[in-house]
């Protein structure tokens, strides 16, 4: 089973909220000095998934990443866990483009690499927060779709996936090719061991650019965004915590009642 | 179709019921159409929906679309998309509003993909600007850290889909009248990508957490499965139910379905109790609504305590049996 990936790389999303910083003129988010970008956490679960597939059914697992030549921290570390093969798509054509850019890139890269069984992707990048492009890709190749994945068993004519869903799942039966959108419940991604880094660094990724894959170029970066972001802002935290004070947690729980009783909370 | 208005509420029934998701839909349908001077219609799919289709008049709509199909009680995201696109070209509503809910969160951006548009996903505020009478989408990204707002103007129609609890219910004014008009839709297997074979619900014991006045929540600070039966004792005592964050839930001591936060349940109670948790954004997205929030947390540079009301540093076992006394005294 080939299976090909599509990661984003991200600021990292477990940073502490007082140390996001954004410029609100140029509406952008200030990465956070040394604290390093990192693989969008739902992909990483998404590069998990394959390799659980690879192990059981063999084949070959591709990464795919959107980004400047840095994003080669993410596909490295995909090749680490376990991936096959890599691959950038850098150009300045590319910049500026909103998911529906970013989901035409990776289809003509898809085209490209041309023979495939599956596509994963996060369910949403964890910093936009959209969760459009793995839609959107399966839209354009016109692929059955299944988001929020949480497992992916093979049967005799295709798969049998399960989506989460917010009152437990569902089962759905796919043909092969398809796309799939992972979700965190698939579990946690595994380390990459020692001779998978070295492994990993010895691998060459090429880069495609907007040539390369026979990019229209009125399809993506700025001029194609379907839609213009006019503010971006840091919401006020309107809570204001009074810290319970008392010499003992008991005198603490007991003073705590008080005061939410005072309040009619409880 | 070359005059886009309006704004198209898909709605969502549960059980015969129309979700309160889908009357928090109607409800801001209802202003931006108000604002637009513009028609609200709704879309209700499935069987015998005439009693759901008055109630949505009586909700604000003026016009309601309803697919009959007994192929349609389970809704099926591939089939949902085939009606949406060609619904959307015969009726031309300029807004078409989701719920970001199971079903929304899928359907919305293959419909945009289909009808070569925009979206916003899980907006949590909607406005039409005053100049321009476009409409304004507003999202908090990065996990909540920042929040932008959008606007589409090439396009006549885009698709959105609004976080469930960012504005209350619509209300029901049983004088107001609409059009119901039924249609029939093929379903064809062309439209079928993918077999859905079947659906499971987890039962809820006791109270839901859409539902619940007070939660008592857990995170990673609970430190295992045990513990959180001592959340389960506070919960019972003030007649709440217990939530999690989303550590308890990659650790296995609690089950998904009880994952409060962006990518689980989005909550407004009375009382949210917040138990080692350290307040990630991405969870405090789904709780934020709550009227009073308490924080136990031994950590006192722990994010929660600038999210909450109240806060108590401490180690949460001994303050937890000593307040879990103090409530059962006070109930009685």
């Amino acid at each position: 089973m080939n299976i090909i990936v599509c990661v984003k790389q991200i600021p990292n999303p477990e940073i502490p909220p007082d140390k996001f910083r954004i410029d609100p003129e140029a509406k952008k988010v200030i990465p956070p000095e040394g604290i390093p970008p990192v693989i969008s956490p739902y992909d990483e679960r998404a590069v998990e998934l394959a390799i659980r597939l690879k192990e059981k059914n063999g084949g070959k697992i591709t990464v795919l990443t959107v980004g400047d030549p840095s994003s080669m921290s993410v596909v490295k570390h995909a090749l680490s866990m376990g991936a096959d093969d890599g691959v950038i798509l850098s150009d300045q054509a590319f910049e500026g483009s909103d998911s529906f850019g970013i989901a035409y890139i990776l289809t003509k890269a898809i085209q490209k690499i041309g023979s495939f069984d599956l596509i994963l992707c996060g369910r949403q990048a964890a910093d936009w927060d959209e969760g459009l492009v793995g839609s959107i890709i399966a839209e354009s190749l016109t692929l059955p779709l299944v988001s929020l994945v949480k497992a992916v068993d093979i049967i005799e004519k295709g798969l049998k996936v399960t989506r989460v869903t917010l009152e437990a799942y569902q089962v759905f039966a796919v043909s092969t090719p398809a796309v799939l959108t992972v979700s965190q419940e698939v579990g946690r991604p595994r380390l990459p061991s020692g001779w998978g880094i070295i492994a990993a660094a010895r691998k060459q990724v090429p880069v495609w650019n907007a040539k390369d894959i026979s990019a229209d170029l009125s399809q993506i970066g700025g001029v194609a965004a379907r839609r213009k972001m006019i503010k971006l802002f840091i919401p006020e935290r309107e809570r204001k915590c009074e810290i319970i004070g008392g010499e003992t947690t008991a005198e603490m729980a007991t003073q705590l009642a008080n005061r939410l009783t005072e309040v009619g909370a409880i | 179709m070359a005059n886009y208005q309006g704004v198209l509420v898909c709605c969502e029934v549960i059980d015969g019921q129309i979700t309160t998701t889908t009357k928090e839909l109607l409800n801001i349908g209802r202003r931006l159409c108000d604002e637009l001077s513009q028609p609200l219609s709704t879309l209700i799919i499935g069987t015998h929906l005439r009693e759901t289709a008055n109630e949505t008049i009586g909700l604000g709509a003026e016009k309601v679309y309803v697919i009959n199909g007994s192929s349609l009680s389970e809704p099926h995201p591939d089939v949902y998309v085939a009606i949406l696109t060609e619904l959307s070209h015969q009726i031309g509503p300029s807004i078409i509003l989701f719920g970001h809910t199971d079903i929304g969160r899928e359907v919305a951006p293959r419909l945009a993909a289909r009808l070569k548009t925009t979206v916003v996903m899980d907006c949590t505020d909607l406005s039409i600007d005053l100049h321009t009478k476009k409409l304004l989408q507003t999202k908090p990204v990065y996990g909540g850290n920042a929040v932008a707002v959008w606007v589409s103007e090439m396009y006549e129609q885009q698709v959105v889909t609004l976080r469930p609890k960012t504005v209350g219910p619509a209300e029901r004014e049983t004088s107001r009248k609409g059009d119901i008009i039924t249609l029939n839709v093929a379903i064809d297997d062309s439209m079928i990508r993918s077999k859905l074979l079947e659906t499971v619900k987890e039962e809820v014991k006791g109270v839901k957490l859409e539902e619940a006045k007070v939660i008592v929540a857990g995170g990673g600070g609970i430190g295992g499965g045990e513990g959180f039966e001592l959340l389960g004792e506070l919960a019972k005592v003030l007649g709440g139910t217990v939530g999690v964050t989303r550590v308890p839930c990659d650790e296995g001591w609690m089950p998904v379905s009880l994952e409060i936060g962006q990518t689980g349940h989005i909550v407004n109670p009375k009382l949210y109790i917040a138990i080692g948790i350290s307040g990630a954004l991405q969870h405090m997205a789904g709780c934020s609504g709550s009227k009073w929030i308490v924080a136990i947390n031994k950590d006192p540079e722990a994010h929660i305590f600038k999210e909450a009301d109240f806060g108590v540093i401490g180690d949460y076992r001994n303050v937890l049996r000593q307040f879990i006394d103090e409530c059962r005294a006070l109930r009685k």
